[in-house]
């Protein structure tokens, strides 16, 4: 087995696309190792912004040699007295051996010559030095660019230099006009460059040049440094996820400092000043223990230290100007008020051909007043949240922090005397962003983010903007995923039915969201979603008790052999054509039959009454519990009997089970083991 | 707090302040000794140094060229009648082109701030990636904004394509923000403070430009006059490029001139959108207009320059764009 080391130099890669290209790049290199049969030890998977690294502590250096068996001449052409003829040294020669090591092998067409040909396997070091620089330019980026001239090699940045070892040699290949070899680069002020590597000193020669290469190391360093430097001014430090890994794969040498801004800036609303620090300047928010902000911020360099405190007084100043921003917009939008912001979304283009906001607004306008009723929430309200809503889209604020939007509004009408109801809603309009994301807080604020989302669905789809596959400019998809989560999780009873009308494209699209709920949100299997909502999913809540009802039954004794019974039943409906039609008592002439009947008739009482209370679990162990008559039906009973009358009369009591029984969950779409 | 922790010239290593005209020396010089054409500020208002001919006519073809010059850029809608310390009506630019771009250019650029005092183990440099766009030039391309200690202070770009056409040699965009640089280096809030040449202030330069333009731009511009230039510029530039293809001389075509009708056009445009005169919905179809003269001159610069389009220089759809 050889070490086996690849480092791609490039230009600084963005950040959140090096995981993924790592990944893509394991995959790959499995792919071809596995595709020329070179066993290997584990692959180690390492960047920083400016290398993507794979490891392995060993290779196989060689191919298995592999022997295929070749026939030549029949043995009666290949002697002849005892002596090879022409044919057989003929064979000989062409498999580069003599007569007498040729072999005989029996074939069912007879004896023949046959020799074992041996081929040598192909050296890891040849396989790989011809097949990197494919590999390494198929690693998948969601953006490519050339820098070598038109029709060059594409790649995510410039490749700069390229390492790669194999044992003792490196495995020379180029991509354009870059050479591999076995020499690195340090991090571009702590570090020199050209800096030869081998297996053994790589990691320690980049520490030594001030490159951490692992990403779960330079992570610790950014959290034991930021940390420390909140405990020593007794204050706390958010460590939002995203961000931090944002600031792992940004930095080759991430460094904590703290700094500070003025207690007056505090001010200004929470939620600008973690935008500005979070989103704009990639700063860590510091806490009070209170809860309260602290006027301190966290960043990471990417240097060792700052020994001078240049770099904190320079980020300190970034951040005073953005904050002076900020105080400048906030004034500066108080001039004028929402409610007088209204007319002016006339101007704001919602879509080209689906007009403005003002029109949007009193589109959605009309959707809220509708739900608010359904829904018995304060109408008055809901109008003017909606009215509202989009008013800070004109704002100054909105235009330079533009995932703001929403929230600024509520803030806006908090501070203008809108009621606290209508300020919340306007604030939570765009929640749930995610999945997983929060509600919006209140019952007016779920049905402004549902009339909303309810409208700008509609509109899309009104005019063929309909997703596809990955394309869904508009995020439609979640629009309807948030309305499937607040229909199913909010407090208001409304029907799924009042959001698509009668296009038949967009209710298909909120199948699939609800089908996407249950399944991947919520954890229910896929064939007990499909039974539920086969019966019915016009209200989610009650579809989700459904969906909880039936998990629960089915590991019970009697659930799986009585769900293949309603499949059992639904194919011979299907195949007899039968429609439906009357059971008549005194045409049940087998002993099996009149059971069923009977059977069918009491549970069909107790699931009518505990599907009314809400009992579904009960109402499914009851259905469950005709399995002896089903049972004993289909082995006594011939649904096909010669006389008419009664082969329809079986027909029609399966047909009423499977319909009558079929209101909770669809059985026949439970897949059985 | 600040002050206490950093007195205003400490952030130089240096022992004297560098004025903003020095900083536009040394970064002149820098560039001219490796081999840059110093070239002067484009004599049309244009938005952005990318814009001038020496970036966007430059940039085609397959013939190297490096150039460097300091652009006045104009946004009408930044505009803040000089009383925000951070944004400006015209702002200035330091454009660096070096095409095609040398492999070692990201050391190069360091090198240049190095050339300008920062002593950069004392600073964090960070590549973050910011991609550029211009529909109206049918131009993009890939790179970084650059930050220093948390500011941005440069954009850098590998373009790709322009006016529509897969570059031949890529060339590097270096786009310095010369004011807020200077006021960095020069440890002052607001650009109005920065020292231009001992004894005067950028205020006492440039302040009431920023007052005037911004009172003609938002509130007494024409509305009516802008909308007839607009026409009369983008009419004389598409009068030209349908003159084009039967002009007997092809290198005496002004296609130079064609561009710079071109320019105008987006001044104005740009002028009407501050004016709040452009609908959204008109905003749309007004940048087409645009791009397609854009588009259009860059075609015909190609084809005077390089010869007429082998069957692969113009793929199918740039020959769309081109037409729309």
């Amino acid at each position: 087995m050889l070490p086996f080391l690849l480092e791609i130099g490039t230009e600084e890669i963005p950040d959140w696309m090096i995981p993924g290209a790592l990944e893509h790049l394991e995959k790959l290199l499995t792919e071809l190792l596995a595709k020329h049969r070179l066993s290997h030890e584990v692959l180690e998977l390492d960047a920083t912004p400016r290398r993507l690294v794979v490891r392995s502590k060993g290779i196989d250096p060689m191919q298995e040699a592999t022997e295929s068996l070749v026939t030549g001449p029949p043995v009666s052409a290949a002697f002849k007295n005892g002596e090879p003829t022409p044919a057989a040294h003929a064979f000989a020669k062409k498999m580069n051996t003599d007569v007498a090591s040729l072999r005989r092998e029996m074939t069912p067409k007879g004896e023949y010559l046959a020799f074992t040909q041996r081929t040598e396997g192909a050296s890891a070091a040849s396989i790989l030095a011809e097949a990197l620089p494919a590999l390494i330019l198929s690693i998948h980026f969601p953006k490519n660019m050339v820098w070598a001239g038109k029709g060059t090699s594409r790649f995510i940045r410039p490749i700069r230099w390229l390492v790669a070892l194999l044992g003792e040699n490196v495995l020379p290949f180029a991509i354009e006009g870059v050479r591999s070899g076995n020499r690195t680069e340090g991090h571009r002020r702590l570090g020199k460059t050209g800096l030869a590597v081998t297996h053994a000193n790589y990691e320690s020669v980049l520490r030594e040049n001030g490159v951490i290469l692992r990403a779960a190391e330079r992570r610790t360093r950014i959290v034991e440094g930021a940390e420390a430097l909140a405990a020593a001014k007794g204050v706390k430090v958010a460590l939002d996820p995203e961000l931090l890994e944002t600031l792992v794969y940004i930095t080759e040498f991430p460094t904590a400092i703290l700094g500070s801004f003025a207690e007056e800036y505090l001010s200004l609303p929470e939620e600008v000043l973690i935008t500005v620090m979070r989103h704009h300047q990639k700063y860590f928010a510091v806490h009070r223990a209170d809860g309260t902000l602290a006027p301190h911020f966290v960043a990471v360099m990417n240097t060792a230290a700052d020994p001078d405190g240049l770099v904190v007084s320079g980020n300190e100043r970034v951040l005073r100007a953005r904050f002076n921003d900020a105080r400048f917009f906030w004034d500066f939008d108080q001039k004028t008020t929402l409610a007088e912001r209204v007319e002016s979304l006339g101007a704001v283009t919602f879509h080209a051909k689906l007009g403005n906001y003002l029109e949007k607004t009193k589109r959605t306008q009309e959707r809220i007043a509708a739900l608010a009723v359904l829904a018995g929430a304060d109408v008055a309200q809901a109008e003017r949240a909606a009215l509202l809503a989009k008013c800070d889209l004109t704002t100054e604020l909105v235009k330079e922090f533009t995932e703001l939007q929403g929230v600024v509004g509520g803030l806006y009408a908090r501070h203008q005397g809108e009621p606290e109801g209508v300020a919340r809603a306007i604030y939570d309009q765009y929640k749930p962003v995610s999945m997983e994301g929060e509600m919006p807080s209140t019952l007016l604020g779920q049905l402004l983010s549902l009339a909303d989302k309810a409208d700008t669905l509609a509109s899309c789809f009104s005019i063929g903007l309909i997703p596809k596959g990955s394309s869904d400019p508009f995020a439609l998809r979640r629009a309807a995923q948030g309305v499937v989560r607040i229909l199913a999780e909010s407090e208001a009873a409304i029907s799924i039915d009042a959001f698509h009308g009668d296009d038949a494209a967009l209710a298909e699209f909120f199948k699939d969201r609800v089908r996407y709920y249950f399944r991947d949100v919520r954890g229910f299997a896929y064939d007990e979603v499909n039974a539920v909502m086969a019966a019915g999913f016009a209200d989610l809540k009650d579809a989700g008790s459904r969906l909880a009802a039936l998990r629960e039954v089915r590991p019970t004794e009697n659930f799986e052999p009585i769900a293949a019974s309603f499949k059992r039943i639904k194919n011979i409906l299907r195949q007899a054509e039968f429609a439906g039609g009357a059971v008549e008592p005194e045409l049940l002439t087998e002993a099996a039959e009149r059971t069923l009947h009977q059977e069918f008739l009491r549970v069909r009482t107790g699931v009518h009454r505990m599907r009314e209370e809400g009992n579904y679990r009960g109402a499914l162990a009851e259905i469950a519990s005709l399995r002896p008559a089903v049972d004993a039906f289909f082995d006594q009973v011939l649904v096909n009997a010669n006389e008419e009358q009664v082969r329809r009369n079986r027909l029609g009591l399966l047909h009423q089970l499977l319909t009558e029984l079929s209101s909770i969950a669809d059985f026949s779409e439970i897949v059985t083991r | 707090m600040d002050a206490r922790r950093c007195p205003k010239s400490c952030v130089m290593d240096s022992s004297s302040t560098i004025s903003y005209q020095d900083l536009i020396f040394r970064l002149k010089r820098f560039w001219a000794e490796k081999g840059c054409i110093i070239q002067e500020p484009f004599d049309l208002e244009v938005g952005a140094g990318t814009m001038c001919p020496e970036t966007f006519l430059r940039v085609l073809g397959p013939e190297r060229y490096n150039v460097a010059y300091v652009q006045p850029s104009r946004r009408p809608a930044d505009g803040r009648y000089g009383d925000n310390p951070n944004r400006l009506y015209k702002h200035m630019q330091f454009q660096v082109i070096l095409k095609p771009t040398p492999t070692d250019i990201m050391e190069l650029y360091l090198q240049s701030l190095e050339a300008l005092g920062i002593d950069l183990s004392k600073h964090d440099i960070k590549f973050e990636e910011d991609n550029w766009e211009s529909p109206t030039l049918g131009a993009w391309g890939i790179g970084w904004q650059v930050m220093l200690d948390g500011l941005e202070i440069t954009q850098f770009t590998y373009f790709q394509q322009c006016g529509g056409f897969d570059l031949d040699l890529i060339p590097v965009e270096l786009t310095y923000g010369l004011e807020r640089l200077t006021a960095f280096l020069q440890g002052v809030e607001s650009v109005y403070d920065i020292t231009w040449t001992p004894g005067f202030r950028y205020r006492a330069v440039r302040h009431a430009d920023e007052l005037q333009s911004s009172v003609y731009n938002f509130e007494m511009a024409d509305i009516g006059a802008l909308w007839k230039l607009f026409e009369i510029h983008e009419a004389e530039a598409q009068r030209l490029i349908d003159l084009f293809p039967d002009y007997p001389e092809r290198k005496r075509f002004p296609v130079l001139s064609a561009y710079e009708q071109v320019l105008k056009c987006s001044n104005l445009f740009n002028l009407l959108d501050a004016r709040g005169a452009i609908s959204v919905t008109e905003r749309v179809a007004v940048i087409g207009r645009v791009r397609k003269i854009a588009v259009n001159v860059a075609r015909l610069w190609m084809e005077q320059q390089f010869g007429p389009p082998a069957g692969d220089l113009v793929p199918g759809a740039n020959a769309k764009e081109v037409a729309a």
